[in-house]
């Protein structure tokens, strides 16, 4: 009797330091978190913004904000933007990263050199995206490598200019999206295609099914879930884009606001102090970003219950 | 008939082999161009830059790298300074609490310790962009514009990380070595720091890889809250170098400067591209 209850007290004791130990995050994502969230939402009430050299607000308007935003159409055109871009990159990406996911994860067809390809493709990952935007403006610019090697070949006479054509400057965006993110697609889609238990493949060569039957009949439902996560994580990525069309456009979003993402939008708010549509904003993208949430984590949780 | 049929089904692997590397060695040129360019640039005057492209190096790089860094409008060195202040501090804070965020969850039973979890777990996904707003407005009123405290102190609570962390202790931390350490006497805080975080090296190593370069390539964030020039990190110099009149600008600065920005991360990634790439696919095995 004595002994268990000994026991139990010193079970209560360790419980205390589950408790402490996670005071620091809570602490911290309190502070820098919570407490900018709420304030964040209350200014999204306010009329508050810079007129010149007089400032407006901060009044109560309620959700004047809101409307506004939607009313200019600037909402819906940089939301379109946004997805175009991500889209531009992601399909590309989705496609590469799932045929190289299958090869590198094919143990009748061994590559040499596998690690390195993927070292390679990985890479772009981790590279600065401001640095790789810079990088691209001045590759891709009037005077840059890629107008003197196309001049250089006689296939142009002037040189193209890049980002005055919407079609060109999303292919950029595009492109630069891809590079940095099919590697991690690859390595995370080859990761759950080795999760698949190999007598399932097995059974299926032994039954006479060729590599796409395979594919599509076994692979593609198993690996629903994490093909749903790398979809969903992409998007609210995508919904993020910033870095790169910013660099690549300085801001502007050339040509004619065609590249200018949410993110963007809302960094200029921010930096011309009009705190009342920055508000407005965020809240709109951080409830679209909260669902998103939420639906990667059903996803990665409960994988089990397809 | 059964040696064709085995002939060709070699010649069928020899052809899909070849096909694959075909397609791998076309990646790997797309990845590496603007590298490439990059690299033989960065070595090549300005005059010779402008005048056309060489597909071999020049012998301008050090002069470039010098005039870089006297360019009084484009504090450099500075730059990296702080950047590598930013992103070694956010690197150890992360790591350490994000350890100890995950041991709290996984070591200890408590009451509420499952909404915790779920609450972590929900939350990772969400951008820190949309609460920008308050935390600007937030920072300006504690006083901490132009300072890295906002910058570094917030790593701390780090839902991905603590994820990883929580992932790794599952497969390699057995609660028996928590007993064992009870019973050998040791505090729990004190387990934790010499028991626990050595075990939990190889995650560690690996995250700060990850949180080391997420900090070292942030834009959005400082670029919100340094003003002062002396406090700018790199990616914030990139964008002014971007914003300046580029037809004026000295292009063997501009592609040092990137080179300079980007470099120091490649030579890291590929001492320890295969710890890294291993990383990425252990967070997506689901637990």
């Amino acid at each position: 009797m004595a002994a268990t209850r000994s026991k139990k007290s010193k079970v209560v004791s360790y419980t205390k330091w589950g408790y402490i130990f996670l005071i620091p995050f809570f602490l911290v994502y309190f502070a820098f978190q919570i407490i900018p969230l709420v304030s964040t939402i209350y200014n999204s009430f306010f009329e508050n913004y810079l007129s010149g050299l007089n400032q407006i607000g901060p009044n109560f308007v309620g959700l004047d904000n809101y409307v506004e935003l939607i009313k200019t159409g600037d909402l819906l055109k940089y939301t379109g933007n946004t997805l175009i871009m991500w889209i531009a990159g992601f399909i590309p990406q989705i496609l590469i990263s799932l045929l190289l996911a299958v090869w590198f994860a094919d143990t009748g067809c061994k590559l040499k050199g596998e690690g390195f390809f993927k070292t390679v493709i990985y890479m772009p990952n981790l590279i600065m995206a401001s640095a790789m935007a810079m990088l691209f403006f001045t590759v891709f610019s009037n005077i840059g490598p890629v107008n003197q090697m196309l001049k250089g070949m006689g296939i142009i006479d002037n040189p193209y200019v890049f980002l005055d054509h919407t079609k060109s400057a999303i292919a950029l965006v595009g492109t630069m999206n891809f590079l940095m993110w099919f590697g991690n697609t690859t390595i995370l889609l080859m990761a759950g295609i080795m999760g698949i238990d190999t007598s399932l493949f097995e059974a299926a060569q032994v039954d006479g099914a060729n590599g796409s039957q395979t594919f599509f009949s076994i692979t593609m439902p198993l690996l629903k879930p994490i093909f749903v996560y790398v979809l969903l994580t992409s998007l609210v990525g995508g919904i993020q884009m910033f870095d790169i069309p910013q660099i690549l456009t300085s801001g502007e979003g050339t040509p004619n606001r065609t590249t200018m993402t949410l993110i963007m939008y809302l960094n200029k708010h921010l930096f011309s102090k009009n705190y009342g549509m920055a508000g407005a904003l965020s809240v709109m993208l951080f409830i679209v970003t909260a669902i998103l949430s939420l639906i990667v984590y059903r996803v990665t949780v409960q994988p089990d219950e397809y | 008939m059964a040696k064709k049929k085995e002939r060709s089904l070699s010649q069928h692997m020899a052809a899909k082999k070849t096909v694959r590397y075909i397609v791998l060695i076309l990646l790997t040129i797309i990845c590496l161009f603007s590298f490439y360019i990059l690299i033989i640039n960065s070595t090549r005057a300005h005059a010779d830059i402008t005048k056309g492209f060489s597909a071999l190096p020049g012998t301008w790089f050090l002069d470039n790298m010098r005039n870089l860094l006297k360019n009084g409008n484009l504090p450099v060195l500075r730059g990296m300074i702080n950047s590598l202040i930013i992103s070694a501090g956010t690197c150890i804070l992360s790591t350490y609490f994000s350890a100890l965020t995950a041991y709290a969850i996984h070591a200890y039973d408590f009451k509420g310790k499952k909404v915790i979890f779920t609450f972590i777990l929900a939350i990772m996904t969400i951008p820190t962009q949309v609460t920008a707003l308050g935390f600007v407005k937030f920072m300006n009123q504690l006083g901490l514009i132009n300072n890295f405290i906002p910058l570094i102190v917030p790593s701390i609570a780090a839902p991905t990380v603590f994820f990883f962390m929580k992932q790794y202790m599952e497969s390699s931390l057995p609660l028996e070595i928590v007993e064992a350490a009870r019973i050998d006497g040791a505090a729990e805080f004190r387990t934790f720091n010499s028991i626990i975080i050595p075990i939990m090296k190889p995650a560690i190593a690996v995250q700060a890889i990850f949180t080391f370069v997420t900090a070292w390539n942030n834009y959005f964030t400082p670029n919100l809250l340094l003003s002062k020039t002396q406090m700018k990190t790199l990616p914030i110099l990139i964008a002014q170098l971007r914003s300046a009149d580029y037809l004026k600008f000295d292009y063997g600065q501009v592609y040092m400067m990137i080179f300079l920005s980007i470099i120091p991360v490649v030579i890291v990634y590929i001492l320890l591209s295969k710890n890294i790439i291993q990383g990425v696919a252990v967070g997506a095995v689901k637990g």
